[in-house]
């Protein structure tokens, strides 16, 4: 028989990939909006028609376009100090996008390694490491957020970091238990046999083949970061003004919910389909990536 | 069975100790007690003199055990904001609002998911199928703050047919309680669906439909209740989100609870209420998920815990 080296072996799996299914109608959506939004955060000065932080105190309040008494200058609108929605939601898509993509980079390298060193060393590692996961599983998170928040002055940085070191733990969980179940594949027993180092199984041999889940599960981290960010500048602990934040819009828009709705809605309404696109996106790449799953 | 349970119990002891220490570096992060005590003009006197009798000279390890046997005696602190009084009694109070709005929630979210999860997998592909879907897809994607905002303007503002803030009567609940429980029946109807449809193919199945068992009475008396593992263990994993989705709501409806109280006592740098608050909601996601380890047996025999 022909030597089965792990490289063998893993190639095989690469080529398995390329069997990729079409995109579906709804993924493609996903991706459509996504990259929209991404257009528009980067190019933000350029596609916002107005200053998002410029008041116009005789634009008070403008109802959107449509509306009886709307006018074209401001499509969607205008909020209590007579600022631009659209510009607004513009500008908010920077933060949202920079801290849900910041965060997942911090949580998924974070929760990658946890899980491929709890998984390949079991025992008093794997209790140890676990015990840590189901600490921060049982304190519901959106308190731990709020209370280094309130403590540390409030930046983007420091947000990001805090969200990536305490949002790992689907990454963990889920990386720990692949890695459990590769351990007794032929190529990784193979490679304990001629003696691999263990940096070497861990992130040439293991990595590559949890890489998968990883990529489906940082797609939808991606939306909860996105949601929580909104929640935690709606509470007003998020980035702080003069920064536009989506949450923060709703937090402004809550108070003048029974006079004028368009300042609540828009920005939800942007939130949602943000996070429904990398929801859809998510489940296609499961699909893909894990013929196994059919949730 | 009760010796099971023991063993649980024992087993949240070490994540018990967790929290108690994350709770602890937390405040010790959070700036100087004695400061926050005497205000900006003390002396160093004063300051040296109260930093001995809190015994916050000690070392680290020290306080901590010294908090952890106070914790144990029940001893949770006073409340910095509301003076002299302890923090647990101020959490206490707070605390029914709370699991009236976390259980209502879930009770909404049950008799929401049941039905759905059914009728998608008994339609599989069918138009009820797809919009069930859809809908479940939705409502993890909507955030729940918004949702809350959406249904105070549709019902409170223009229709005008519920209350939408405090909790003056007993139908205050219902806006607040959906809001919190959307979120929970999209996830509890897509794995309802999804296991549904695993048991649904099974061969003990195809022989009740065979011995021409009424398709009413295969959901109900067979599928179901082996389809409610995983149900089950997903009420279980949700808890904590569960309690943190409360945070937020109460803020949107002003509940008086504990997440309105959290936010609060964050903002004025309460610690003692903050810990407390931390460890209570901590302890009420380890009881559900002993509840629900206990009803694995209860639905399935097989699992046996000894």
């Amino acid at each position: 028989m022909a030597d089965v080296t792990p490289t063998t072996l893993l190639e095989e799996d690469r080529l398995n990939m390329r069997n990729w299914p079409r995109i579906n109608p709804l993924a493609g959506a996903g991706m459509v909006v996504l990259l929209t939004i991404a257009l528009v955060a980067i190019f933000s000065p350029l596609v916002a028609p107005y200053d998002p932080g410029m008041p116009d105190l005789r634009a008070r309040l403008s109802p959107p376009a449509w509306t009886a008494e709307g006018s074209w200058a401001h499509i969607l609108g205008t909020d209590h100090l007579g600022r631009d929605i659209l510009s607004r939601l513009i500008f908010g898509s920077r933060i949202a996008l920079t801290v849900g993509f910041g965060g997942v980079c911090i949580a998924g390298t974070i929760g990658v390694f946890v899980g491929l060193v709890s998984g390949y060393f079991g025992g008093k590692t794997d209790a140890f490491l676990m015990a840590v996961v189901n600490t921060l599983l049982a304190i519901p998170n959106i308190l731990l957020y709020l209370t280094v928040l309130a403590v540390f002055s409030q930046s983007i940085i420091l947000l990001i970091v805090v969200i990536g070191c305490i949002n790992w733990t689907a990454f963990a969980r889920v990386v720990r238990s692949e890695v459990m179940s590769l351990r007794s594949r032929a190529f990784i027993e193979n490679s304990t046999i001629i003696g691999q180092r263990v940096p070497v199984m861990l992130f040439r041999h293991m990595l590559p083949n949890v890489f998968g889940s990883v990529i489906v599960i940082a797609t939808l981290n991606v939306a909860t970061i996105i949601i929580l960010e909104a929640a935690l500048s709606f509470l007003g602990f998020g980035v702080q003004a003069p920064t536009v934040t989506w949450g923060g819009m709703l937090a402004d828009g809550r108070d003048y919910v029974a006079t004028a709705w368009w300042l609540a809605c828009f920005p939800g309404v942007t939130i949602t389909l943000l996070t429904l696109s990398l929801i859809f996106i998510g489940d296609w790449l499961r699909d893909v990536l894990d013929p196994r799953s059919n949730g | 069975m009760a010796k099971y349970i023991f063993w649980r119990i024992l087993q949240m002891i070490p994540i018990l100790l967790g929290i108690t220490l994350i709770v602890f570096l937390l405040v010790r992060v959070s700036g100087d007690p004695v400061l926050l005590m005497l205000g900006e003009e003390a002396t160093a006197e004063q300051i040296e003199a109260l930093t001995k009798s809190l015994g916050l000279d000690r070392p680290l390890y020290v306080q901590y055990l010294s908090y952890l046997g106070d914790v144990l005696q029940g001893d949770l602190g006073m409340s910095l904001r509301y003076v002299n009084q302890p923090a647990l009694e101020i959490v206490m109070e707070r605390l029914p609002a709370t699991l009236t709005l976390a259980s209502t929630a879930l009770l909404i979210a049950i008799l929401i998911s049941i039905p759905a999860g059914i009728i998608a997998s008994v339609n599989r592909h069918g138009l009820p199928d797809y919009l069930a879907s859809f809908l479940s897809v939705f409502g993890q994607a909507i955030p729940n703050f918004w949702l809350g905002i959406m249904l105070i303007l549709i019902f409170g503002v223009t229709l005008q047919w519920l209350p939408v803030s405090g909790w003056d009567n007993p139908w205050s609940v219902l806006l607040p309680a959906f809001t919190l429980g959307a979120s929970l029946s999209a996830v509890l109807t897509r794995i309802l669906r999804s296991s549904l449809l695993d048991v649904m193919g099974q061969d003990f199945i195809r022989t009740a439909h065979a011995k021409g068992v009424s398709p009413v009475h295969v959901i109900f008396g067979h599928a179901l209740r082996n389809a409610a593992l995983p149900y089950i263990t997903l009420i279980g994993l949700e808890a904590s989100s569960l309690m943190a989705g409360a945070v937020v709501v109460e803020q949107v409806f002003a509940w008086p609870g504990i997440g309105l109280l959290a936010v609060q006592a964050i903002g004025s740098r309460d610690m003692a209420v903050v810990q407390t608050i931390v460890l209570f909601a901590a302890v009420i996601v380890m009881s559900i998920n002993l509840i629900v380890d206990v009803l694995y047996s209860f639905i399935d025999p097989r699992i046996q815990h000894g």
